[in-house]
């Protein structure tokens, strides 16, 4: 079934995609799994990087060659979560071998203060210590290892104060980052006083360590004038560029910012990539030198922010059929000791705390508790998953009250005709696509079937018992920040007609330059061959937005789709008015690398590289700039309303488990995933973020434990004792496939939707199914509580409060 | 300094590099080879993965280490393959290739590492034909984190990599240059900084009596930490992973009892044929100790002169009734594995001693072991405790009952409370019972980043409750699959 196209608002471009949907120069050929085809748009390129990949040759910030002379740079951090800073003698430091260099808060030129969005991130401390692994003081030396050994010379002398790390204590003492937001449809109270059953619960919801594979890193040369170069491991090369100048106290102009790649980013390196690229370039220059600055991993760990912790509370008012009438839900995000990006983070989990279900008469409260940890930042999903757990532990709960399946009540809760408004205003377009989505996972997977063999096998067996859960996922695609909904594109013809585009986004593993690639290939009618992107450059396209909010290829790729089009059409006019023969003008095309006018007989087609010959020796201009701005967009935080997105992303996921209630351990034995990417853009890169989001996801909930000792130091600061999730974690059955046939409703870059973010929700299932496993142990009576992440740990301990022992 | 020999990727190098350098930092700092990438220089994420070729049975095969903390000068003499040096005449290695095909990179970063497992797993395959188990997969890639794909793009590349044209690389059985000959202690009293490699006990035990102060390193999969992670120096080292005598497996007879001598630098790896053989419960522990490129470099020897109250063999060892063997210039001695171990990280090692070698009796025909190691991810994880139960049933009645646990004490520990409820008892819901009271007695376990205690009490007490339903409920599922043997 293909949805009908619908536009709201009146958006002159959004009408002109709908035009171009029509006259047939919509979206190509979807899923296509050929891979030798012409690879554009549409088709199942291999990443642009993969033979680099492979052969050790994909160069990464600390793979670039520096001058002999470079300097190195090590960084003291602070080993206490709270305090002040009473004495930092740094004499020996200095005196170290091979140091040249030693900066602190008074060596800073010029802002002192790099909080992203608001204030209170300060590069280094004055006085105040806010967390443990806070950075005191950088050490330049002629070598990494010199410079590590020379921070241990350091005598520091902290007034320790006792650390505040209970965001719930945080939010009773009203100590928040941030203001409170609320958002309220409706009379929720009244819902919740006539109802005829309530069901409340809460639940701790863990944070993430982003352990992006490269951890932050950057290398910072001085310009000839008062100027740096910098290059980062970095989401946001834009605001490096705009933090980097700030702080040496010299105009954005000076400052260029460079991303080839990342090994990973995550959302770790949208906002807390800056501080490296900010001391570097402060020693760079006071020194004159290159400066390398790459934190070790457990430095890493220490200094930057996670995912937000949470701890969320929901009472709602359900009738006898399970429906949720109204009620409330509470959502407090652990944010650190500064705002960052949290304001938007609790935002996006106060967005998702419906997930895909309506809420009725809702109010829902996001707090922003301000404790002694690192700075709590972006991570995949941006406080979205977060707020779904709330919605999904509460559909568990909910069944085991009425005695249904769960999956019987999530879907008597989807949003529906009449009940199609979210608590903050927005109308959910595409509404039956969750439903068949929903369905088709439904019948694939053989839930039915398999809820009865997991019930048999459970009443056959005491210690072994098996889970089971669909969950499903409906997630808002925009930026909540509307100004970030913009991007730019630089586009060059050159005149062997080969093409580089340059965009705002950046790269970090999720195909989005191969994707940008495929779409100036189509614009352009050329092999993928021919089009290039070298890395992501402030001097090429300026004022950028992060490449975040699953949006990379949403708005980068349609300025690149702009540029190219523009460029298109200026090719024609010129080919229009210069060839003699009078090409037709209507109808003109570039495909298969030559530009083709008219029809049948009088067809006649010149090739790519001759039209740009000719066209460069007529001084027509081969480089074309692109932008675009997502319409309709808008969202009113006075009042909580509004369309803050553009669009939804859906899916769905069944995982099946196997637990042992003696141990807690677990298995995963059977995934199944169906996904909505409305028309793919690239089916294979697609499959790849939604396979990994799924594992990312369930690693969140499962083995990835984040531990602070009882003075706030993270304790779990390595990979020695953060689990994220190996290879034995890939379920043996794992079947993943995107929805086919459902083009985006919305005028998105060839109807296709985002991905990055969306598929790590699908990972809730599996702590779903953790939990439907543990409550066979009472005949589904009881709706066991499990915080997450759900370790061995937590469901042992779980078990062992409701299940009968053998001894 | 001191000159390392060796070859890489078929081209001879001679460098000279300070004792505590690894061979990531040789490759990416001394040779400017930076496709091998440092991730976590902990040996925990695999991104380092490299292949090293020793001399020894005639044949060229290929083990995959972890760069970061394996010591450069132990390449002496060896092969070393990276992931610059795969293709061949232009020719992507299968490996390679099929991660391209299947979609296996997204960041590629971690990239460099799975290639080169998939490199070792492949020459396996090729020397040593035999199906794709899921276990074989998960043994050989269980050591590379990736954090982008999910696996399964890596997965299919494994399974589909034995499909492309493999061009064998010119470098393939490239001859190993010669190992330098064994540095005199003369000379090494000279220099403030040394990296030994005496290839006889006699030899180590004169360095070690001349050098008490010097680190031991076999695999170095601990030890080298201290350098990446609390940048201790590592000036004077003995490497103990030449040395003849600990290299050895022997049957043989001690205090009248059969066993196997096995010397202390025996990898885990090198164990697996024997412990197949004779202890599968233990073998599967192997399977979960580290990675394959840490059970390919760790050693016996090493897990037990730790000392470390997690380490995962001393309780099996403890259960089985090791006896190990310190040697030093003045002669061996002998003694239980459980008087070796006197207080956290503490042993009974004389500074002048090593642990030469470890005896493993023949455990009795109807005897019983069990392994359970409980950590929060199945695969390349530190237990948070581990139980080892040995025992046999004689007409319903529990006799010879040795029961350990690791990360329950300071040290890797005995139940003997525990084990005095069991032996001589039927079995009985009491007589289990009696022994989950015991562990109480036993243990008082803490709280720590891989658990708190309460659970360490609580899983110890279930542990027991699974081995009465093992023997009990024979029929019965007491385990999953992916953990039970």
């Amino acid at each position: 079934m293909r949805t009908l196209t619908k536009l709201d608002g009146d958006s002159s471009r959004a009408r002109r995609e709908l035009h171009d949907h029509i006259q047939g120069s919509g979206p190509l050929a979807r899923h296509t799994v050929d891979s030798t085809g012409q690879r554009q748009a549409g088709s199942a390129s291999f990443h642009e990087s993969a033979e680099k990949h492979v052969t050790g040759k994909a160069a990464y910030i600390d793979d670039l060659a520096v001058p002999a002379d470079a300097l190195h740079v090590a960084l003291g951090l602070s080993p206490v979560a709270h305090g002040t800073l009473t004495q930092l003698d740094l004499s020996k430091v200095k005196e170290a071998p091979g140091v040249v260099d030693v900066i602190t808060f008074h060596e800073v030129p010029g802002h002192t203060d790099i909080g992203p969005v608001f204030p209170g991130d300060p590069i280094f401390v004055d006085h105040e210590i806010s967390y443990a692994g806070q950075c005191l003081f950088a050490v330049a030396a002629t070598s990494l290892q010199a410079a590590r050994r020379a921070v241990k010379f350091a005598t520091i002398s902290i007034d320790e104060q006792p650390a505040s790390l209970d965001p719930v204590a945080a939010t009773e003492r009203e100590e928040f980052v941030r203001p409170t937001h609320v958002q309220t449809r409706g009379d929720w109270q009244q819902a919740l006083d006539q109802a005829e059953q309530r069901v409340e619960g809460e639940l701790f919801v863990g944070g993430q360590e982003h352990f992006y594979l490269e951890g932050q890193a950057c290398v910072v040369h001085p310009t000839e004038d008062e100027g740096v170069i910098v290059h980062t491991s970095n989401q946001h090369p834009s605001e490096t560029q705009k933090l980097v100048a700030e702080v040496l106290d010299i105009p954005f102009h000076a400052v260029t910012v460079e991303v080839r790649r990342m090994g990973g980013g995550f959302g770790g390196k949208e906002t807390q990539a800056s501080p490296w690229a900010c001391i570097a370039a402060i020693i760079a220059r006071r020194t004159g030198k290159t400066v390398r600055l790459r934190l070790p991993r457990s430095d890493d760990m220490h200094a930057t922010g996670k995912r937000h912790p949470f701890h969320n509370r929901y009472r709602l008012a359900i009738d006898a059929e399970g429906v949720i009438q109204g009620g409330e839900i509470t959502v407090i995000g652990d944010c650190g000791y500064s705002p960052d990006l949290s304001d938007a983070i609790v935002d996006r989990a106060m967005f998702h705390a419906d997930n895909a279900y309506s809420l009725g008469d809702a109010q829902v409260v996001g707090h922003r508790a301000k404790t002694h940890t690192a700075s709590n930042t972006a991570f995949r999903g941006f406080g979205g998953p977060q707020g779904m757990m709330i919605i999904e532990a509460a559909m568990d709960d909910i069944a085991r009250q009425i005695g249904e399946d769960p999956l019987t009540v999530r879907k008597r809760n989807f949003y529906r005709e009449g009940r199609d408004v979210t608590h903050y205003g927005q109308q959910v377009d595409q509404l039956q696509l969750l439903h068949t989505l929903v369905e088709r996972l439904e019948s694939d997977s053989e839930y039915w079937s398999r809820r009865k063999a997991v019930s048999d096998f459970n009443a056959t067996n005491s210690v072994i018992k098996k889970g089971l859960a669909l969950t499903p996922v409906k997630f808002g695609i925009s930026f909540t920040a509307q100004h970030l909904n913009q991007a730019g594109a630089l586009l060059h013809v050159y005149t062997d007609g080969s093409v580089m585009i340059n965009h705002g986004g950046t790269e970090m593993g999720q195909g989005l330059h191969t994707k940008i690639c495929q779409v100036v290939a189509r614009e352009l009618g050329l092999d993928l061959d021919k089009v290039r992107i070298t890395a992501t450059r402030t001097d090429k396209v300026p004022n950028t937005s992060p490449t975040a909010a699953s949006s990379g290829a949403d708005l980068n790729g349609m300025a690149a789709r702009d540029a190219a089009s523009k460029l298109r059409e200026r090719l024609f006019d010129f080919a229009t008015e210069h060839y003699p023969e009078g090409l037709d003008r209507e109808g003109m095309r570039l495909e298969d690398s030559m530009l083709v006018a008219g029809f049948g007989e009088s067809e006649r087609s010149i090739p790519w590289g001759e039209l740009v010959q000719t066209a460069y020796l007529h001084r027509i201009s081969l480089s074309e700039k692109g932008f675009y701005a997502t319409p309709l967009i808008h969202y009113d935080r006075s009042v909580g309303q509004g369309r803050p997105f553009y669009y939804y992303a859906f899916g769905a996921a069944v995982a099946e488990v196997s637990v042992d209630t003696l141990s807690g351990e677990y298995q995963v034995d059977r995934v199944d995933i169906l996904h909505d990417v409305g028309d793919s853009l690239n089916p294979a890169i697609d499959i790849g973020q939604v396979e990994g989001g799924f594992i990312q996801g369930m690693g969140w909930l499962t083995s990835e434990e984040l531990k602070w000792n009882d003075k706030g130091v993270l304790v779990s600061d390595g990979p020695a004792t953060y689990k994220i999730p190996t290879f034995g974690d890939l379920p043996p059955i794992f079947n993943v496939a995107l929805l086919e046939g459902h083009p985006n409703s919305m005028a998105s870059l060839y109807r296709s939707k985002a991905v990055g973010e969306p598929p790590f929700m699908l990972g809730i299932c599996v702590w779903s199914a953790l939990r439907d496993a543990l409550s066979s142990l009472t005949d589904y009576t009881t709706s066991p509580h499990l915080d997450t992440p759900a370790t061995p740990e937590r469901v042992m301990l779980a078990a062992n409060a409701i299940r009968k022992r053998a001894l | 300094m001191a000159t390392i020999a060796f070859l890489l990727n078929g081209t001879p190098q001679r460098c000279d590099v300070s004792p505590d350098t690894s061979i990531l930092t040789l490759l990416r700092e001394h040779l400017a080879q930076t496709g091998t990438k440092e991730g976590c220089a902990s040996g925990d994420c695999g991104a380092c993965t490299v292949a090293i070729s020793e001399p020894t049975s005639g044949t060229h095969r290929y083990t995959s280490a972890n760069a970061c903390i394996t010591p450069a000068h132990q390449l002496q003499g060896r092969h070393l393959v990276t992931v610059e040096g795969l293709s061949e005449q232009g020719h992507l290695h299968p490996a390679q290739e099929a991660m391209i095909e299947c979609h296996g990179s997204q960041c590629g970063f971690c990239t460099p590492g799975i290639v080169m497992s998939l490199f070792t797993l492949h020459s396996d395959l090729i020397q040593r034909p035999s199906p794709l188990t899921p276990e074989r997969l998960e043994a050989a890639l269980g050591g590379n984190l990736c954090r982008c794909t999910g696996y399964r793009p890596i997965r299919d590349a494994a399974l589909s990599m034995n499909a492309t044209p493999y061009l064998r690389p010119q470098w393939f059985d490239a001859t190993l240059p010669d190992s330098e000959s064994d540095a005199q202690i003369t000379d090494l009293a000279e220099t403030a900084v040394f990296f030994a490699q005496p290839t006889s006990l006699v030899a180590l035990a004169q360095l070690r009596q001349a050098f008490p102060q010097a680190r031991l390193v076999a695999g170095g999969t601990d030890l080298w930490l201290e350098s990446t992670q609390r940048l201790a120096p590592l000036d004077q080292l003995i490497d103990v992973s030449r040395v003849a005598e600990l290299l050895t497996i022997e049957e043989a007879l001690f205090e009248n009892q059969t066993g196997w001598w096995i010397g202390a630098g025996v990898t885990y790896t090198q164990l697996e044929p024997l412990f197949n053989a004779h202890f599968p419960a233990f073998a599967h522990l192997l399977h979960r100790l580290g990675s394959q490129q840490i059970r390919n470099r760790g050693t016996l020897g090493g897990n037990i002169a730790n000392a470390s109250p997690i380490g995962d063999t001393p309780p099996v060892l403890l259960a089985l009734d090791t006896q190990v063997e310190l040697a030093s210039v003045t002669g061996k001695r002998c003694l239980a594995l459980e008087d070796f171990f006197l207080d956290y990280k503490k042993t009974a090692l004389a500074t002048d001693e090593v642990v030469s070698r470890i005896f493993i009796p023949q455990a009795a025909e109807e005897s019983q072991l069990r392994v359970w190691k409980l950590s929060k991810r199945r695969e390349d994880d530190i237990s948070a405790l581990l139980g080892a139960f040995c025992y046999r049933v004689e007409q319903g009645v529990m006799r010879d009952v040795r029961i350990a646990f690791g990360g329950m004490a300071a040290t890797p520990k005995r139940a003997l409370a525990a084990e005095a409820a069991l032996e001589g008892s039927a079995i009985t819901p009491e007589a289990f019972r009696a022994a989950q009271q015991a562990l109480e007695d036993d243990f008082q376990p803490m709280s720590d980043v891989r658990g708190s205690q309460h659970y360490r009490q609580q899983a110890a007490q279930n542990l027991i409750e699974r081995l009465y339903l093992s023997l009990s409920v024979p029929d019965q599922e007491v385990m999953l699959h992916a953990y039970a043997h």
